[in-house]
């Protein structure tokens, strides 16, 4: 496998030039000009040694999980099971019974709902989220509602894109059967102050499920810590594969709650009088697994860590700072989202040019960033905007290529404002 | 392929003056249309005389080339009978989707401009959106939504 450049620097300043060398589609470029890949809440980029940790499995260990005792299946069991436990690691889980492979954020939430709220919430049972949430954090509930009688709460936010904490409070009632919040929010990059959340939910002794997407690719998350009862991500947006995603349960509710899909290695013995349910965490892993996925996702952790989350983190927000200092001088530009702790997001609007448009515009010189409602369209409703441009960082970005946003901004603005 | 080729002058001046942006409070006919995509939403009113448009105007929100491609369409059908716009929106249809085929440009006037966009496939559903919102209103359909 190839070494990881950014390893070298580890010890030492934060090689940004290094790390972009990790990075193969970073030397891409389009239409002759180089790539400037802006839209990393969407989904970030994928070092080789993830790309590779993939493929050497394909190449030399592949075989299904958990089943057969031939020398393939050994293998395939011991890369995935090693990553479940970089996984653990990485969050700070007790136990790896408590990490459940998903194909995402989506689906883990989509678990929750159906295995834990479907066969315990009823009429007059409340779910209580804020108006931050991705689609992802509000579909799901809307559907256990129908399915349950239940009602879905939410928690308005300000203009900033906070959510009103006191009005949370408000909202926290006897009847609240389960909070679920974003840590960071996609649309406008606020983190949630989720602490201050948590507490008043434990206070009333109301589970808390924690929509991490946004938030683990950015910052040290640990579950303990935050003492939430759920966590959910994705690997796509932390420098993992596609279709595989995560999980945290805390173990006693995991335990308490039925399976919500049936098939393969989720049981451990089957008649057609009786099945009896495998243990944790393959209770929840019905079928093939995504082994690939999972074993890439692990390697994006390792890759992450040789970094350190605290770095990264560091490197973010100043590149979050140049930015917002930056933007500032385009005229006609207004910043949605203002939040005083924020992720590397930056949702902004530009007068008379609508995002569509400064995507495409964007797009023309070599600058990709999304366009449009981010999947979270109350969001867009509060500020009565149709869409908004959004621009996201990873730690392998530069000012230099802020300094081309910003430029072809103006560009934007030439030729349609 | 030339960001100017999308946005020709009279696509910029569309959507800086769009015409016939307004409603009309008795209109015959009605449409809402909504490009989920991109949240660009527009409403197109129809009247009629006999068999003829006597007048068309469209309001909402959207990207340039959805509301310049809205201007020109009420420009463009203003005196025509159904069948006539009808044929104009196969023909905007074959002029944004068919790369394939030579289409006579000449014969579009000022909706020619938007042969361009075919060259952006991401953005070709902001300029049919206006046109299906026609035909829905002409086929008395109150919604229309472009996927």
């Amino acid at each position: 496998m190839n070494a990881v450049h950014a390893v070298a620097s580890a010890t030492g300043a934060f090689d940004v030039a290094a790390i972009r060398r990790d990075f193969p589609v970073l030397e891409r470029t389009i239409r002759g000009l180089p790539l400037s890949y802006l839209d990393n809440a969407a989904s970030s980029q994928r070092p080789r040694a993830v790309i590779d940790a993939m493929s050497h499995y394909y190449e030399n260990s592949h075989a299904n999980v958990h089943r057969g005792v031939h020398t393939l299946s050994q293998e395939a069991t011991d890369l995935f099971e090693g990553a479940r436990e970089k996984v653990r690691r990485f969050i700070n889980a007790k136990s790896i019974r408590e990490i459940i492979f998903v194909r995402g954020t989506t689906e883990a939430i989509n678990l929750v709902a159906q295995a834990h709220g479907r066969p315990n919430f009823g009429p007059g049972d409340e779910i209580l989220i804020s108006w931050l949430e991705h689609h992802a954090n509000i579909v799901p509930w809307q559907m256990l509602c129908q399915q349950t009688g239940a009602t879905l709460k939410v928690a308005p936010i300000t203009q900033s894109g906070e959510v009103d904490f006191d009005a949370f409070a408000a909202l926290l009632s006897p009847r609240t059967k389960l909070v679920a919040l974003a840590h960071v929010s996609n649309a406008l990059g606020t983190v949630i102050p989720v602490h201050r959340f948590i507490t008043a939910a434990k206070a009333r002794g109301v589970p808390v499920l924690l929509d991490g997407a946004q938030a683990v690719p950015h910052m040290k998350v640990d579950v303990q810590a935050l003492d939430c009862d759920f966590y959910a991500f994705s690997g796509h947006k932390m420098c993992g594969p596609t279709g595989i995603g995560v999980l945290y349960g805390r173990e006693s509710l995991l335990n308490a709650m039925p399976p919500w899909q049936g098939g393969g290695d989720m049981i451990l013995a089957v008649s057609f009088d009786e099945t009896v349910y495998n243990t944790l965490p393959y209770k929840f892993e019905a079928g093939t697994p995504h082994i690939a996925g999972a074993i890439g996702l692990g390697a994006a952790i390792d890759y992450l860590e040789t970094l350190g989350m605290e770095r990264i983190a560091v490197a973010e927000l100043a590149l979050l700072a140049y930015a917002n200092e930056q933007l500032a001088t385009v005229p006609g530009l207004r910043f949605v989202g203002t939040a005083p702790e924020k992720a590397a997001v930056v949702s902004f609007t530009i007068d008379r040019v609508h995002p569509h448009d400064l995507g495409t515009i964007l797009d023309h010189e070599g600058v990709a960033i999304r366009t449009g409602h981010h999947c979270a369209m109350p969001v867009m409703e509060f500020f009565g905007l149709p869409a908004t441009a959004r621009a996201s960082f990873a730690f392998y970005n530069t000012r230099a290529e802020i300094d081309r946003l910003v430029a072809a901004l103006h560009t934007a603005r030439e030729m349609l404002g | 392929m030339d960001l100017k080729d999308l946005y020709r002058d009279v696509i910029v001046d569309h959507n800086r003056h769009p015409r016939n942006f307004r409603e009309i409070p008795d209109a015959d006919r009605r449409a809402d249309g909504f490009n989920p995509l991109c949240g660009d939403k527009l409403t197109v009113f129809v009247k009629l005389d006999g068999g003829r448009i006597s007048d068309v105007s469209f309001n909402g929100s959207g990207c340039a080339i959805s509301i310049a491609s809205a201007s020109l369409l009420t420009e463009s059908v203003k005196g025509k009978t159904i069948p006539e716009a009808e044929d104009l929106f196969s023909q905007m249809h074959q002029l944004l989707t068919r790369d394939d085929i030579d289409i006579d440009v000449t014969s579009l006037g000022k909706l020619g401009a938007l042969s361009g966009v075919r060259e952006f496939p991401a953005r070709v559903k902001c300029a049919s959106l206006c046109w299906h919102t026609l035909d829905a209103a002409l086929h008395q359909q109150e919604q229309v939504s472009t996927e």
